[in-house]
């Protein structure tokens, strides 16, 4: 019997959903972000017409003729006030194929932590570049900031290809531009699409280049239909099982059902399979997998399921079950890649809370090694003080162990949250590295 | 050049036969997900549900998070009194099926207090609502407040952090907001305080009604297209009820209608549709031109800027 039979996944669209892929876009002011957002809405006919109608009065107030695709996603007052965009907005399209969700950030110089924010949870990013003005600082540091989040794939969309004659050496220059920036980064998949987000020339269709017969040079795909063929199950589903414990479910003294609550971060787990419990240390093996009134017969990466577990082992909220042949590190120290978020620097007596997959456990920011600037990426000596949008390397002493790996091989159990005890601020993120 | 940065993680080969998860099945864990951190973190929740449609999805992905066991909060409806008795009944009759505490707090009772004035009887509610909903988080003392509300729905929802926090006045500041990174939620406030939480904020009009017909959830009625008298009032239809009489000179008709939301009956119309069941309905939803509080909500239509403003004020 097949894996897909023995699932019996709910699928509304069997076989063909491919789920969801989150996405951010990054690039410098004026570089067409906010259009290439507006024109992945319109052409995948995600704006209605009361939003249309909306943009139309909004494109007319500021004098345009033609409508302004780049207002679709202009959000809160405060922004409108200051013609920029200040934080991460979330944004929804479909397509027959998948669902998507734009992390839109924004590309001002400061908003350092909008971008890791959003590039926390992206399976892609795409890299803005104006044909124009070609690889800029921001563009490395934009790619850099992708890469440290562990982004895998890597658009790199090379825009305002009307205003350049739809020249490929133009495109040519900029792509080896990149590639001597970016090569030694390890992006396990690049790729680079000339286009025009305010002509519509390869975003969804490949536009009105197609018929002049401007772009025939490019055979490639569009945008769309990259994203729309990205594959990440494969990526955290071949990762070791880590599974972290939300709750315990114990309905009461009528029954002696004891489920583990939680979500399977990576890995696939089966029934029979035999997994090790941190913190005990105790093997056991997995009896159940539920889901409401669902037995399932195995579980990959992303379900929220319930364990049933053949011995009775001591588990709770914070601890984790994994694949016994490949557990993860029981860490009462890490090192790890920083990203500073507050806006005050880090106080040397402060206090913190380390919150890790389900965990949280007192820390201390005992030593700040070096920054990193994230324009070169090269280490710099250590700072006086860390700043807001900062990124460095630093070790932390943590009250009681949480159970890691690095973050190169998994964004989740490689990652965590700094809380500040006193303000409850979250004030920075962390990336384990060892 | 850039030997400092961590080498890419070696991809295993994974077993070629593993099933795809869809975007419902995506959706649905990162909601549960999101439910079970609430229980596991918070120390006084309560999940607002008012019958309608998102809140009914919400507890079907409790019962997903929590069964065998019981629901770690109560249901809290905030009833302004304009309501569509259909859905009032529905609400009744799902808490009961669950076996779960149902709390209500009344509008009415604000108005006796004070706290709440409506300058007449027939003014819609909904802003009066978010005076209600803190006093009760305040009689009860809770620490979040789980809802149905979806970033899709309005242009200043696009922002909102799934746990969202709120000053001891209930106020949402834009400019002040925790950032949110990867699945870990700071979950921390102080005495007074409170976080709002969404667990479907990723969700679309589209994927709720979908995750509806797939788990063959059971909504109020007036969701699916019946016949009602109905004004048409500039470019709205607007229902013909104790609060909604026609003015003078207007026309009713009767009419194949379907709600879209179910609000305050004073400001939340219908659409017109023969759509009588989920896949019906799912079918229009794909082909509508308008949003949903576009088509469906009087009160918004005023300003861009208006749910903005309300949410600062402690609206949901
Ligand atoms: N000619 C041309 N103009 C573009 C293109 N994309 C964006 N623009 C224009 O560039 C300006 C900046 O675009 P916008 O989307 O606001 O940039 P953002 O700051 O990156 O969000 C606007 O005037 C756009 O109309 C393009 O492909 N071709």
């Amino acid at each position: 019997m097949s894996v897909m039979g023995e699932i019996q996944r709910n699928s509304t669209h069997a076989g063909d959903d491919l789920g969801v892929l989150r996405f951010i876009t990054a690039g410098s002011v004026d570089d067409g972000k906010s259009t290439l957002i507006g024109r992945l809405l319109h052409d995948t006919k995600t704006i209605l017409e009361d939003q249309l109608a909306a943009v139309k009065r909004a494109s007319r107030r500021r004098g345009h003729e033609e409508i302004d695709l780049s207002l679709l996603t202009d959000g809160l007052e405060a922004e409108r006030e200051q013609g920029i965009t200040i934080d991460v907005a979330y944004r929804y399209f479909a397509t027959p194929r998948r669902k998507f969700i734009i992390a839109d950030t924004p590309g001002h110089e400061q908003y350092t932590r909008n971008m890791v924010t959003g590039a926390s949870t992206a399976d892609v990013a795409i890299i803005l570049i104006d044909a124009r003005k070609g690889v800029l600082t921001q563009t490395r540091r934009h790619t850099c900031i992708a890469h440290l989040l562990g982004v895998r794939h890597i658009v790199v969309a090379i825009n305002k290809m009307d205003l350049v004659d739809h020249a490929q050496p133009v495109f040519d220059r900029i792509r080896a531009d990149f590639l001597a920036l970016a090569g030694g980064l390890g992006i396990p998949d690049l790729r680079f699409i000339p286009m025009s987000a305010l002509r519509g020339d390869m975003v969804v269709e490949r536009g009105l280049v197609a018929r002049e017969q401007r772009l025939d040079w490019y055979a490639g795909e569009t945008l769309l239909q990259v994203l729309e063929g990205i594959n990440i199950a494969d990526e955290s589903d071949a990762l070791p099982a880590r599974f972290p414990v939300q709750l315990v479910v114990r309905p009461g003294t009528s029954t002696d059902f004891r489920g583990y609550a939680g979500r399977l971060e990576s890995g696939v787990l089966r029934v029979g399979e035999e997994v090790v419990a941190l913190p005990s240390g105790r093997r056991t093996t997995i009896k159940e997998i539920a889901l409401l009134d669902r037995q399932l017969p195995l579980a990959v990466a992303g379900d929220s399921v319930t364990l049933v577990l053949a011995d009775e082992i001591d588990l709770s909220r914070g601890d984790v079950i994994a694949t016994a042949a490949t557990p993860p590190r029981a860490a009462r120290s890490i090192d790890a890649r920083i990203c500073w978020l507050a806006a005050e620097a880090p106080n040397a007596a402060g206090r913190f809370v380390l919150k890790h997959t389900s965990r949280s456990v007192r820390a201390r920011l005992a030593r700040i090694n070096d920054r990193i600037d994230i324009n070169s990426f090269e280490r710099q000596p250590t700072p006086a003080a860390l700043a807001m949008n900062d990124i460095a390397h630093a070790t932390l002493n943590l009250a009681k162990p949480i159970f890691v790996d690095p973050y190169a091989s998994n964004r989740i159990t490689g990652a965590f949250i700094l809380i500040d005890e006193a303000t409850n601020q979250t004030v920075a993120a962390g990336m384990i590295e060892a | 050049m850039n030997a400092q940065l961590a080498p890419s993680p070696v991809t295993g080969t994974a077993p070629p036969a593993l099933p795809l998860r869809s975007h419902l099945d995506w959706l649905e864990s990162e909601a549960i997900h999101i439910l079970r951190e609430v229980a596991g973190e918070c120390a006084n929740p309560v999940l607002l549900f008012s019958g309608g449609k998102d809140s009914t999805v919400l507890l079907r992905l409790a019962e997903k998070a929590f069964r065998p066991g019981r629901f770690p909060f109560p249901l809290l409806h905030i009833d302004t009194g304009h309501n569509f008795d259909e859905v009032i009944a529905f609400r009744d009759a799902r808490a009961a099926e669950l076996g779960e505490r149902l709390l209500v707090r009344l509008v009415e009772d604000s108005m006796g207090r004070g706290t709440v004035r409506p300058h007449k009887e027939t003014d819609s509610r909904n802003a009066a609502q978010s005076v209600t909903l803190l006093e009760a988080i305040e009689e009860f003392g809770f620490d979040a407040a789980i809802g149905g509300a979806r970033r899709d729905e309005e242009k200043a929802r696009a922002k909102e952090r799934v746990f969202s926090f709120r000053d001891e006045f209930g106020q949402w500041d834009p400019k002040n907001q925790r950032p949110e990174l990867w699945n870990l939620y700071n979950t921390r406030v102080h005495k007074g305080e409170h976080m709002r939480v969404f667990p479907i904020s990723n969700w679309t009009e589209l994927d709720v009604w979908q995750y509806i017909e797939r788990e063959g959830i059971a909504v109020p009625s007036i969701y699916f297209s019946h016949r009602r008298p109905v004004i048409r009032r500039s470019g709205l239809l607007v229902p013909v009820t104790r609060l909604t009489p026609p003015d003078e000179g207007e026309t009713v008709e009767e009419m194949a209608v379907r709600f879209r939301t179910v609000g305050d009956i004073s400001c939340t119309c219908p659409v017109e549709s023969t759509a009588a069941t989920t896949a019906e309905i799912i079918a229009e939803t794909v082909l509508t031109t308008v949003t949903e509080r576009g088509a469906t909500r009087m009160d918004d239509q005023t300003s861009d800027a208006s749910m903005e403003r309300r949410k600062k004020e402690g609206y949901f």
